[in-house]
């Protein structure tokens, strides 16, 4: 039996520990935020936040988070969550959107420690990030303006 | 001869057969012929009768004001969760705000009269529905306005619907749900009115899509998000090469595996249950099957290659001719020839392929997504033998489509593996199961010559494409004495103004199981009629625009397009060490031009930026039309560049983004797109992006480095 913190809320899991924690949080905890795409770790639709550090959860165990915590979508710091989303609703990013929470997982991790990231900083922190759409200019955008969103807030 | 495996995988042609014996579809013409649509609701969609309602297939409006519209087309990225709603609610005089979307259930009110079934592709949402959707919202909003003069017992001339009330000209006001009662009561009027174009207050105006907020909250359900009460999720071991079947089964140790609930066996392979994806995948790693892969296991992409070009001696179907064709070829100053090859493409749509099936109380009721839900239906009733009447689809959100979720094979095997099961079940493809069974876009030959007089201009345009056919497949009474008009797509349409010209298409079945694939054939004879125009007019010593308008000589649309996407991109002005490349065609009603801008490094070709310039006619969500060209570009780009899927012994060789490998934002191109102001009737987007793309680049490439690139994937030729 492990012992999960998603979302602030610890979890139990009875299964094999060796599952992906992307199937421990969509099949047995009912949170599909982070998508399945690939299964080796290749297109980043799959990212959650392990202790605030992105993670592709299709290719980490379960067992590897016991101890930690595991943060999706919905578990954001309300600040930094917020400032995503209005940012990926004020430039319209999704098309069919399947990417966009792994995307915003990644933008999260980069704006909370660099809210003003450079065009370097930014396709550094988001390039394992797939998007068969092609919203990448939107998601640039995007995370310039959740970034400076972020910082109004602080300052 | 190998047999062709290809017909195996022909559900869409069965379940099509069904429906033309139902009636459903004209036995002929099934994609062309229109269909005379009225507006009623089928009995399977029926409210309760318990609440009034005003109601028609595309809205409905409750007592309490609630306005719900019905979206008929499967919403996998382009926009019609927000484009469709958008057409009935301007007619209905409602803020978009305002409206609940809800998905249409499968139903022949809903058939796409421009392809003769229920199914989202062919950038037919938009142009299908223009006049029939906005007519649905005059219907209601005409309804309620009479409602509101009989109330009043005015005229209704002296009414009008604002905002979601009626307004009397003396300043009495009904909102709709106090009219709805009343209306409810009345006959739908049998002619409207539609709004005069100056009168919009929501087509081409900005509009937030209704689907944002949803999928940035992690909300949107899509078909692997689906859960119903006491679900298993299977994973499906299929043979390894396409068209093949388990002939024994060991299931010993997959049973053995801890969480693994249930192991049921189907026609096209063996499925392991359990209660998450991880366990059953495992389970089924762990199955011992002994399988007969079929003929296709003959198929290796050499040899695919040289067959084709065999095949492409054989006299094909002629789908144009002008003037005297080739007849007078040899009597030209000069003749150029070129030949251009493409690859087989996966879709590789970033939620792979699922569905969710589950039987209540003798239904089957099929969630996922789906493309083509009058042929999930039919298919999933002749896949378990139930009648279609007992068959309900419920379309989510899709993550990408490119038409992928057209074909019918997961929905099929989802029901069948609920029905084995006896529980509901969540069917997931893992991603190489999707990149090794998928329906490919066809491989392509293309054999071009242009007669040229003596003052370099072009009297004669031949383009003869090998390649198989995805109607032949999907949809076979469509293709009639060789003719798939879909494989003329990009050729047929040909723009220029030439004297002489022939398109001859030969069928050439491969044996490999092809599909429909974002702007279908349009990206096949693009890339090699735009790479060949650029290749006449080295020949004739001309720069490729001005050749190109040579050509287009009185065609404004087309003429427009290309003078702004040169001039706004700088042609002839390209920096050092870069440069420009041209490309221009018509498709789905809409003119585009594009330009690329590239360089040379050690590792190939760069793309800096793409310039494109858009005629689609009326635009009517403009934000996501230009968001469709950006998608559409990139995606023709990714795949153009590095894509290609080939076959050894019959087993697709690559299997996830490894080795069939995903632009990234670092590889994007700046893109520079600008739609031309137009009040002519909408043309389609969907697609529109993808087939410049490759030509224009091609050229630019061979402006820079004077290599001719006439294969894709273009890197490969860097290698």
């Amino acid at each position: 039996m492990l012992k999960l913190t998603v979302n602030g809320k610890v979890a139990s899991f009875d299964g094999d520990p060796d599952t992906p924690i992307l199937w421990v949080l969509r099949d047995h905890l009912d949170v599909t935020s982070p998508k399945f795409g690939c299964g080796m770790a290749l297109c980043g639709a799959c990212t959650v936040h392990l202790d605030g550090v992105p993670i592709r959860s299709c290719s980490t165990p379960a067992s590897a988070a016991v101890g930690k915590k595991i943060t999706t979508i919905e578990g954001l710091p309300a600040k930094v969550g917020k400032a995503l989303q209005d940012a990926w609703i004020a430039e319209e990013v999704p098309q069919c959107g399947y990417c966009q929470t792994g995307q915003m997982m990644s933008a999260a991790a980069l704006i909370t420690k660099n809210p003003n990231p450079t065009e370097a900083d930014i396709v550094g922190a988001m390039d394992g990030n797939v998007c068969r759409c092609g919203t990448y200019h939107r998601i640039q955008k995007a995370v310039v303006r959740a970034g400076k969103a972020v910082s109004r807030a602080k300052a | 001869m190998k047999k062709p495996i290809s017909q195996t995988g022909s559900v869409l042609q069965d379940k099509l057969e069904s429906s033309n014996r139902r009636g459903f579809l004209k036995s002929t013409g099934a994609l062309s012929g229109a269909l005379v649509i009225g507006f009623h609701l089928p009995a399977s969609n029926a409210q309760p009768a318990a609440a009034p309602q005003v109601a028609n297939a595309f809205v409905k409006i409750d007592a309490k004001g609630q306005i719900t519209i019905i979206c008929h087309r499967s919403e996998m990225g382009q926009g019609v969760y927000t484009s469709m709603p958008m057409l009935v609610a301007e007619e209905l005089e409602v803020p978009l705000s305002a409206v609940k979307v809800e998905m249409a259930p499968s139903a022949p009110v809903y058939i796409n009269a421009m392809l003769g079934g229920q199914i989202t592709g062919g950038s037919t949402s938009v142009r299908d529905a223009w006049t029939k959707l906005r007519e649905a919202g005059a219907s209601a909003r005409t309804l309620l306005v009479n409602a509101a003069a009989e109330t009043w017992k005015v005229p209704a001339a002296e009414c009008s619907a604002s905002n979601g009330s009626v307004v009397h000209k003396s300043g009495k006001k009904l909102a709709y749900g106090a009219l709805v009662a009343k209306a409810s009561t009345l006959k739908a009027p049998e002619k409207v009115t539609l709004k005069d174009a100056k009168d919009w207050k929501i087509i081409g105006k900005p509009q937030a899509r209704l689907d944002t907020a949803a999928k940035v909250y992690g909300k949107a359900q899509y078909g692997i998000d689906v859960k119903k009460p006491g679900m298993l999720i299977a994973s499906l071991a299929q043979a390894p090469v396409i068209g093949g079947k388990a002939v024994k089964v060991n299931d010993v140790k997959a049973r053995a595996v801890k969480g693994v609930v249930n192991v049921v066996q189907i026609g096209d392979g063996v499925a392991v249950l359990a209660k998450d994806f991880y366990t059953a995948k495992k389970g089924r790693d762990a199955l011992e099957i002994e399988w007969d892969n079929g003929a296709g296991v003959n198929l290796n992409s050499l040899e695919i290659e040289s067959e084709l070009r065999t095949a492409s001696v054989n006299p094909g179907a002629i789908m144009r001719k002008d003037g005297t064709g080739i007849a007078n070829l040899d009597k030209a100053a000069k003749k150029v020839e070129a030949e251009y090859e493409l690859p087989f493409l996966a879709h590789a749509t970033l939620e792979p392929v699922n569905c969710t099936a589950e039987f209540i109380n003798g239904e089957c009721h099929i969630t996922g997504p789906i493309q083509f839900q009058q042929g999930a239906q039919y298919g999933v009733a002749a896949g378990i033998s139930m009648p279609p009447e007992k068959v309900f689809i419920h379309t989510t959100f899709l993550g990408g489509g490119y038409g992928r979720k057209l074909e019918l094979d997961f929905q099929i095997q989802a029901a069948q593996i609920a029905k084995a099961a006896g529980k509901p079940v969540k069917l997931i493809w893992s991603r190489e199961d999707d990149m090794t069974h998928d329906f490919y876009r066809p491989v392509s030959l293309h054999q071009m010559v242009a007669g040229l007089d003596d003052k370099g201009a072009v009297t004669t345009f031949y383009s003869k494409m090998t390649s198989p056919s995805v109607t032949a497949r999907a949809f076979p009474p469509v293709v009639q004495n060789g003719k798939d008009p879909f494989m003329a797509e990009g050729s047929e349409n040909l723009t220029y103004k030439i004297p002489n010209v022939i398109i001859e298409n030969v069928i050439h079945d491969t044996g490999v199981r092809v599909g429909y694939w974002r702007s279908v054939s349009n990206a096949l004879n693009a890339f090699a009629v735009e790479s060949f125009v650029d290749e006449i007019a080295t020949a004739s010593k001309k720069d490729p625009v001005a050749l190109r308008m040579e050509m287009l000589k009185g065609d404004t649309r087309s003429l427009t397009v290309l003078k702004l996407a040169t001039e706004k991109a700088g042609w002839g002005k390209a920096a050092a060490g870069r440069a420009l490349g041209v490309a221009q065609m018509e498709c789905y009603g809409t003119h585009s031009a594009i330009v690329a801008e590239v360089s040379m490094t050690k590792a190939g070709p760069k793309v800096h930026k793409i310039t494109a310039v858009v005629d689609c006619g009326t635009v009517v969500h403009p934000d996501q039309a230009h968001a469709q060209i950006e998608s559409g570009i990139l995606l023709g780009f990714s795949s153009g560049m590095k894509n290609v899927i080939t076959f050894k012994d019959g087993r697709v060789e690559q299997s996830n983004f490894d080795n069939y490998p995903m632009l990234r934002m670092s590889e994007t191109p700046i893109v520079d797109i600008t739609f031309v102001q137009s009040t002519a009737s909408p043309g389609g987007l969907g697609e529109v992006g993808v087939p410049l793309v490759m030509p224009a680049i091609a050229n630019a490439v061979a402006t820079l480095t004077g290599k001719r690139v006439r294969k894709l994937p273009l890197m490969a030729q860097f290698a």
